[in-house]
């Protein structure tokens, strides 16, 4: 029994279907669906929820800072930093454990092969490495740039180390938060080491999102300033031949790239994606600031 | 010159020609007790025997006394002897004994509104009593005499003080007022002290203008131990005067702390002041290995208010090595200071141990612990005394200590509810940046830390070479 999530994340709800698709017009731009709304949905409950954790745990790891303790004192001090923490921390953990049920779902009930390997898939490959080597002759001007797939190499270690970034910070972080439970498992050094991790992985993740995969996704020359995409859900025809030239083949030559047009997202949704991801990206280059300040003054 | 007139006069020249010397008045009250309603008999009852016996010796006439009291009854009774020799008869001729004595009682009666002392003070006053009485330096020798009525001096005669004035016309400068003649123990506790050299009249500094001093028990005595922080503070709240002698300006400080604010806002005599601390005459620097003040001497000067504190102390670390004479060991005003002491409150707690303890605060400065404690408004967080205690310190190897191992799910507990052995094998101050200590801890962190700057170091250059060639393409 396929369950709702499920349908959710296959059927893309901006648009009609196939068959209501409208014949190509040279004149006009084509949408393309690229992520699903639930796909979507994931992206902003994660992206809303880690900016809490960062903000809260950023705040607890440098308190010695003065913006720390005024960003404290204005939202009511360590108990509403701890209760914001621990909320993000359990939504995005379930939001975690959703997208486990959604994978097993589909890997088991649904026995989606190209979910763990092919063009599709999250999983590296080999052309990841070639796309890696590849980007960097072009770089120096030693070869043609890389004709990328579905997802670009960099996209991948995006989720990859999203996906085992929760499982440490997370871990680690429920071992703090109910220390006398896990220390009748766990060693004592454990529990001093369960500190460092979270509080190194933390700052990981934080930096890393808030610097590489910002340029990565907006900042670059390429997207600047921001690709709404993940908000909408929608990219032009232009954006997926430029981007994804190697999909848009694969998909036109097995003759499914009709089934991926979209209609052009509505002016409201174009505008509340701008003004939400560039809010988000403030904060978080905000957040890099007086984190990367603080770590080199600790 | 009325008889009564010529007795005044006669008394008051034999007081300060010195043949009579004024002694205090035996009782403490230095009112006029013949003034009361309570009467005559009422004040005989309160008198000593011996001025009792004295009274009685002189009205029967026979004999003078060796000696005379200053009490007005005993003085009024004295009065009648020169009065009889002047007149070359006695003043009693006839009647009998009973009738002399009630005659007597009558003329005592009369005379007793007039005391004797202030006869004396009254011939001085009726020159000095105008107190904007100048000499001829300009110096102002003017008394008030109402406030000297009133002062704790006020029955001793003037000369009692300016000995060296026995008659009028006096000599134009008489010797200063030694109060030393009579207050010899507190001249002696003043020489060696900080203030023996300070100024000219060290008595009146402190005790307030000469003719107006009065028991440190009244309310407005400058000694009263309410009024000693001002008094003290005339000097040590000047700035000026504080930089010249290189000591701190303790007055504003000593106002704002816990003491100062119990003294001066809820006027409690039991409240420490200056004295309490530095004692009154005998003040010496906190240098000074005799001072009460002296780093050593410290828990014994504040344990003579705080006894249970002290007691703590004294068994703790810190107290067992004072007494051993290690001085850097914390005394009492180390970590509470000694003249901004506030209510205690833990979020100072923490710097003030670190500034002895730095590896240790170094370490609790990594911890959770530390972290919530920066950002506030979240009481219940282990700062240094959860764990270790406040007075009575004691080394984890002591088995009364709460750091001790087989304390440590108790201490731990009082916070952690379900703290266990393996909860409480955390290492609180455990130091990853030391391979030494902490070698597993150490490899961790540096794990951690070359993952960070690999990545980062990576990304940073794909991204920067990327931008390189985003930015030549589109050139």
């Amino acid at each position: 029994m396929p369950d709702q999530a499920t349908l959710v994340e296959e059927i893309p709800s901006l648009g009609p279907q196939p068959a209501a698709v409208p014949p190509p017009d040279p004149g006009r731009e084509r949408f393309f669906v690229r992520f699903t709304l639930a796909q979507r949905y994931m992206h902003a409950i994660m992206f809303v929820t880690f900016l809490g954790l960062a903000a809260t745990g950023l705040t607890i790891r440098f308190s010695t800072n003065t913006w720390a303790q005024h960003f404290a004192l204005a939202i009511g001090g360590f108990g509403t930093i701890l209760f914001l923490h621990k909320l993000c921390a359990v939504t995005l953990t379930l939001e975690f454990l959703y997208h486990l049920q959604n994978i097993a779902v589909r890997i088991l009930v649904r026995k989606e092969k190209g979910l763990l390997w092919g063009p599709d898939s999250m999983v590296p490959n080999l052309k990841d490495l070639k796309d890696i080597l590849g980007n960097f002759r072009w770089f120096f001007g030693r070869g043609p740039r890389p004709k990328l797939e579905r997802y670009a190499s960099w996209e991948k270690f995006d989720y990859w180390s999203v996906f085992w970034g929760m499982i440490i910070i997370g871990l680690s972080g429920y071992v703090m938060w109910f220390g006398p439970f896990f220390g009748r498992f766990l060693p004592g050094w454990a529990l001093n080491a369960v500190q460092i991790v979270h509080g190194e992985e933390a700052l990981l993740a934080a930096t890393f999102i808030f610097s590489i995969h910002f340029i990565n996704a907006h900042l670059r020359p390429d997207n600047f300033p921001m690709d709404t995409t993940i908000f909408t859900g929608a990219q032009t025809e232009e954006e997926f031949k430029e981007r994804h030239p190697e999909e848009y083949q694969r998909l036109l030559a097995e003759g499914r790239l009709e089934q991926t047009v979209t209609t052009k997202p509505p002016t409201w949704l174009m505008n509340f994606s701008k003004v939400t991801g560039f809010t988000a990206v403030l904060i978080g280059v905000l957040l890099l600031v007086l984190t990367v300040s603080a770590y080199f003054r600790e | 010159m009325s008889p009564l007139g010529k007795l005044k006069k006669v008394w008051a020249k034999s007081l300060l020609s010195g043949k009579i010397n004024p002694v205090r008045w035996p009782e403490s009250e230095t009112n006029n007790p013949l003034n009361n309603s309570s009467g005559l008999l009422s004040a005989s009852n309160r008198l000593n025997g011996r001025s009792l016996s004295l009274f009685t010796t002189e009205i029967s006439g026979t004999t003078r006394p060796r000696r005379l009291s200053s009490s007005p009854i005993a003085i009024a009774g004295s009065l009648l002897l020169p009065a009889q020799q002047e007149n070359g008869k006695p003043a009693i001729a006839k009647g009998s004994l009973r009738s002399k004595a009630f005659v007597a009682a009558c003329v005592l009666l009369l005379l007793a509104s007039f005391s004797p002392a202030i006869q004396a003070q009254t011939d001085c006053l009726s020159c000095h009593g105008d107190v904007t009485m100048q000499d001829a330096a300009g110096h102002n020798v003017g008394v008030d005499a109402n406030a000297f009525h009133s002062s704790v001096h006020s029955d001793l005669g003037c000369s009692a003080c300016h000995a060296s004035i026995k008659a009028y016309p006096h000599p134009d400068h008489p010797q200063p007022v030694k109060c030393v003649s009579c207050h010899a123990d507190e001249a002696a506790a003043l020489v060696g002290s900080v203030h023996e050299h300070s100024g000219d009249q060290p008595c009146t500094t402190c005790h307030g203008t000469a003719h107006a001093i009065l028991p440190k028990d009244n309310p407005k005595s400058a000694v009263y131990p309410l009024n000693i922080p001002a008094t003290c503070g005339k000097c040590h709240g000047d700035a000026a005067m504080a930089k010249q002698h290189h000591l701190a300006n303790v007055y504003p400080q000593y106002m704002d702390s816990i003491h100062g604010y119990a003294v001066s806002q809820e006027g409690l005599l039991v409240a420490a002041n200056c004295e309490s601390c530095h004692g009154s005459h005998h003040v010496l620097s906190h240098t000074d290995p005799k001072s009460p003040t002296f780093k050593a001497a410290i828990p014994a000067t504040c344990g003579k208010c705080h006894a249970g504190i002290r007691t703590q102390y004294t068994a703790g670390v810190h107290g067992t090595a004072l007494a051993a004479g290690n001085l850097n060991a914390p005394s009492c005003t180390d970590c509470h200071t000694a003249h901004t002491i506030g209510q205690p409150t833990m979020a100072q707690s923490t710097p003030m141990c670190g500034s002895c303890h730095q590896a240790q605060l170094s370490t609790y400065r990594d911890t959770f612990h530390s972290q919530v404690s920066n950002l506030g408004s979240y009481v219940e967080v282990a700062r240094c005394s959860d764990c270790h205690g406040e007075h009575e310190i004691l080394p984890a190897s002591d088995p009364r200590s709460p750091v001790n191992t087989a304390n440590l799910v108790k201490t731990c507990g009082r916070c952690h509810q379900g703290a266990n052995a393996g909860f409480v094998k955390y290492s609180p101050h455990a130091n990853p940046h030391n391979r030494h200590t902490s070698p597993l801890l150490y490899t961790i962190r540096l794990a951690m830390v070359l993952l960070i700057s690999g990545v980062m170091s990576f990304f940073l250059i794909h991204s920067l070479l990327w931008l390189i060639r985003s930015l030549v393409e589109k050139a």
